[in-house]
């Protein structure tokens, strides 16, 4: 028997893995794709949002505000990149009292720094603005990050904390018992005392298995666009409009790896399988973001890709224990990214009446990332090289990423070609891939001990090879 | 390796040749079909054995050459920097001959509409596939575009089993040479579609059908295929010049297919030759 079991591993479910973990508790953490964050999360924009777009008075802006301050901490604990660029909600024309009422709301919520800048600043910090641009909203903790990468660190740290995370494993079926869940996944079962629900997309289905009533969730999907390296940084911070209805509209993101992203769009749609990129979306993006920034060109794009948010009725987070020991996380869009810590915390903090958390005596509290060749100095680079040889092996020649590290990823639980590009960059380049990816397959077939035939994109039915020559 | 050759036969004394493969060759290694020498050598060869050819004459002379080593930066002092698996490496020459290639476009510069499913490689990963690794990348295939390499790759494919289904041309002409069109398409009634625009890729894991639409008629089709190979056309590999904000000159060259595609390797060499002749 087991404390807790967790059914997600996005950044949701990997949070309270990462939270749980720090305490004298049995914990499983289940995901049913074949790597973590491979759902919602690898497609969300990396924007550690500040928190003053959402109504003040709701669950999500204040767990938003808390997960932006939570998240510095951990970055220099779990050793993953952070980078506080600050945001610019944009005003045009009019929307000058918008933007007066967005800061009030951020006062309400203990926001920082919150300042509105004229013109003349816009035209000295942010030269590729619109000059139709009035005034700005600055808000200086607004950040990005990349969200595999901090999906794998917490990930990693719950685990040498004792958390067991499995991938691959869906969950079939769930039963009551009289002090327990039963948990049936294909090939296992696992009995746990508490079951917390972060399956994303799949949230409302998970919750109907334990026959429990959950809020439907309605996929919303946003395209985005990624810009060449060589555009260099369009802007330094990230660029908003005043928000619009339902979501925050289409945006100007300095990515943590030096591009810029543009986008995401906004459309319900019926599958949630669909993940299709359109030329229509990428045209509605360019329009939209080129009445903000003006310069940029649609042959400046190198990538695009498609993600989903869990959208429910209500306009906030559902976070409930539905049931005795059941506790449902649902609809969790945006800014669920940043508010995930947070989430975390408090689901800790709805449940200690009940659970006793005892802090770990042997707990480990930091994580190191692999080391990336391409940032460091030459004398570094000069030591690995001696600690390891094949620290001087270059494999992805677009991002300078070494035999070493490839291994590396492989052995921190990355099995498919995706995992290996979401922990080292490799294939992310220009090339898109075709100098490495065959590279890369046979580092895997060595590593896992594997033929090519079993080598997957991500997952089972994304092989990449079909047998042998004739 | 024939601007090294060229700078020997030149009169120059110490030449560096710095590759970042195992073995010299490039990515003529994996062109093995014939084709290749009828100017220089006057007589048809292989890629491997083209640059098997050169690799002797390299050998011949006084080339110190250093392969598994990458060049990842160059200043403009004309310093370039590599490394290896001993170290990261500085080294000053007089003379820079940047012999570094092309890449393929991909399609992602294309933004093709649709999901992104294993099965979609350029040509030149397929070829590699194949001819250095003996694993196939499918078995139902579609080309697109009708560059020389897709060309190569649609017979080598048929060859090794698969089903080339057709090879897409947005252009009303092929862009590979007539030669390849005939010998690769023709011979193994591979039909191309000229004035044919691919539309959408479908499938969820792995690549299932391709939609595409006959651009003259405005009809519309799908095929099923589980791969999709691009040949959509040829970049020179510049960026490390790019990066340090160097123009070439002054020292500092590029030759082959990274100043320009080329449509023979006889012509390359010739020209990495000449150049190299011309700095001794």
């Amino acid at each position: 028997m087991i404390d807790f079991l967790v059914i997600g591993g996005g950044i949701v479910g990997v949070s309270l893995a990462y939270e749980l973990a720090k305490y004298q508790l049995a914990i499983v953490l289940l995901e049913k794709e074949a790597e973590l964050s491979f759902g919602v999360s690898k497609s969300n924009s990396g924007i550690i949002h500040t928190g003053f777009q959402d109504d003040p008075r709701s669950l999500k802006a204040r767990l938003a505000v808390r997960g932006n301050r939570l998240y510095r901490q951990m970055a220099k604990l779990l050793d993953f990149p952070f980078v506080p660029t600050g945001e610019l909600v944009v005003a045009l024309p009019g929307e000058r009292e918008r933007l007066e009422l967005i800061k009030e709301n951020g006062k309400k919520l203990g926001i920082p720094g919150l300042e509105i800048k004229d013109r003349e600043w816009l035209k000295k910090h942010e030269p590729n603005l619109s000059r139709e641009i009035e005034c700005a909203l600055l808000g200086p903790t607004g950040a990005v990050i990349n969200p595999y990468e901090v999906i794998y660190a917490m990930a990693e740290n719950a685990a040498s904390n004792g958390a067991q995370i499995h991938c691959d494993s869906e969950v079939i079926s769930i039963e009551e018992t009289s002090d327990s869940w039963k948990i049936r996944t294909c090939e296992s079962e696992y009995r746990s005392r508490y079951v917390i629900n972060a399956a994303g997309l799949s949230a409302d289905k998970i919750s109907q298995m334990a026959g429990i009533r959950a809020p439907r969730i309605r996929p919303w999907k946003g395209e985005e666009f990624i810009l060449d390296r060589h555009a260099d940084r369009l802007t330094r911070r990230i660029i908003f409009p005043v928000p619009q209805s339902n979501t925050k509209g289409v945006l100007v993101i300095p990515t943590v790896d030096g591009n810029t992203m543009i986008g995401p769009t906004a459309e319900e749609i019926k599958d949630r399988g669909d993940l299709t990129t359109s030329k229509a979306g990428k045209h509605k993006v360019l329009k939209h973001i080129q009445r903000l920034v003006p310069c940029i060109r649609e042959d400046q794009v190198i990538a695009s890709f498609a993600g989903l948010r869990p959208t429910i009725e209500e306009d906030d987070f559902y976070i409930r224990e539905d049931k005795d020991r059941f506790v449902n996380i649902v609809g969790i869009k945006s800014p669920g990214l940043t508010a995930a810590p947070a989430i975390a915390e408090y689901v800790v903090n709805m449940l200690t009446e009940k659970v006793k958390f005892l802090p770990k005596e042997d707990y480990v509290a930091k994580r190191r990332a692999i080391p990336r060749f391409r940032q460091l100095s030459s004398e570094e680079r000069n030591r690995l090289i001696r600690t390891d040889p094949e620290y001087g092996e270059v494999v992805c020649r677009c991002e300078l990423v070494t035999k070493k590290e490839i291994r590396e990823a492989i052995r921190r639980g990355a099995h498919t070609l995706d995992g290996i590009k979401f922990r080292t960059r490799s294939q992310m380049g220009r090339c898109h891939g075709a100098f490495c990816t065959m590279k890369i397959m046979a580092i895997m077939a060595e590593e896992l001990n594997i033929p090519y035939e079993q080598i997957t994109k991500r997952g089972k039915g994304s092989e990449l090879v079909k047998g042998y020559g004739s | 390796m024939a601007a090294a050759v060229g700078g020997s036969d030149g009169g120059l004394k110490k030449i560096l040749l710095l590759e970042r493969l195992p073995r010299l060759g490039g990515i003529l290694n994996q062109c093995i079909h014939m084709g290749f020498g009828l100017t220089y050598f006057k007589e048809e060869l292989t890629g491997t054995e083209y640059a098997a050819r050169y690799k002797r004459m390299v050998y011949e002379r006084d080339i110190e050459v250093r392969t598994s080593s990458f060049v990842h930066r160059l200043t403009p002092k004309r310093e370039v920097i590599f490394v290896n698996s001993e170290g990261e490496y500085t080294v000053a020459g007089k003379s820079i001959m940047m012999a570094t290639g092309c890449r393929e476009r991909t399609r992602e510069m294309l933004t093709v509409p649709g999901t992104r499913p294993a099965g979609i490689f350029t040509a030149g990963l397929a070829q590699e596939m194949v001819n250095i690794y003996g694993v196939m990348p499918g078995k139902e295939v579609v080309v697109i575009g009708s560059g020389d390499i897709g060309l190569i790759m649609a017979r080598r494919m048929t060859l090794e089993g698969a089903k080339v289904h057709a090879v897409l041309e947005i252009l009303d002409h092929p862009s590979g040479l007539i030669r390849n069109k005939v010998q690769c398409l023709d011979d193994f009634s591979i039909p191309l579609y000229l004035d044919h625009e691919l539309l959408e890729i479908i499938g969820k894991d792995r690549v299932e059908a391709i939609r595409y639409r006959n651009n003259k008629t405005g009809w519309e089709r799908i095929i099923s295929c589980d791969t999709v190979l691009f040949s959509v056309g040829l970049i020179p590999e510049q960026d490390l010049l790019i990066e340090a904000g160097i123009k070439p000159g002054s020292g500092i060259y590029l030759v082959g297919n990274a100043d320009y595609i080329h449509d023979y390797v006889d012509t390359v060499t010739k020209e990495a030759e000449e150049l190299g002749k011309s700095l001794g």
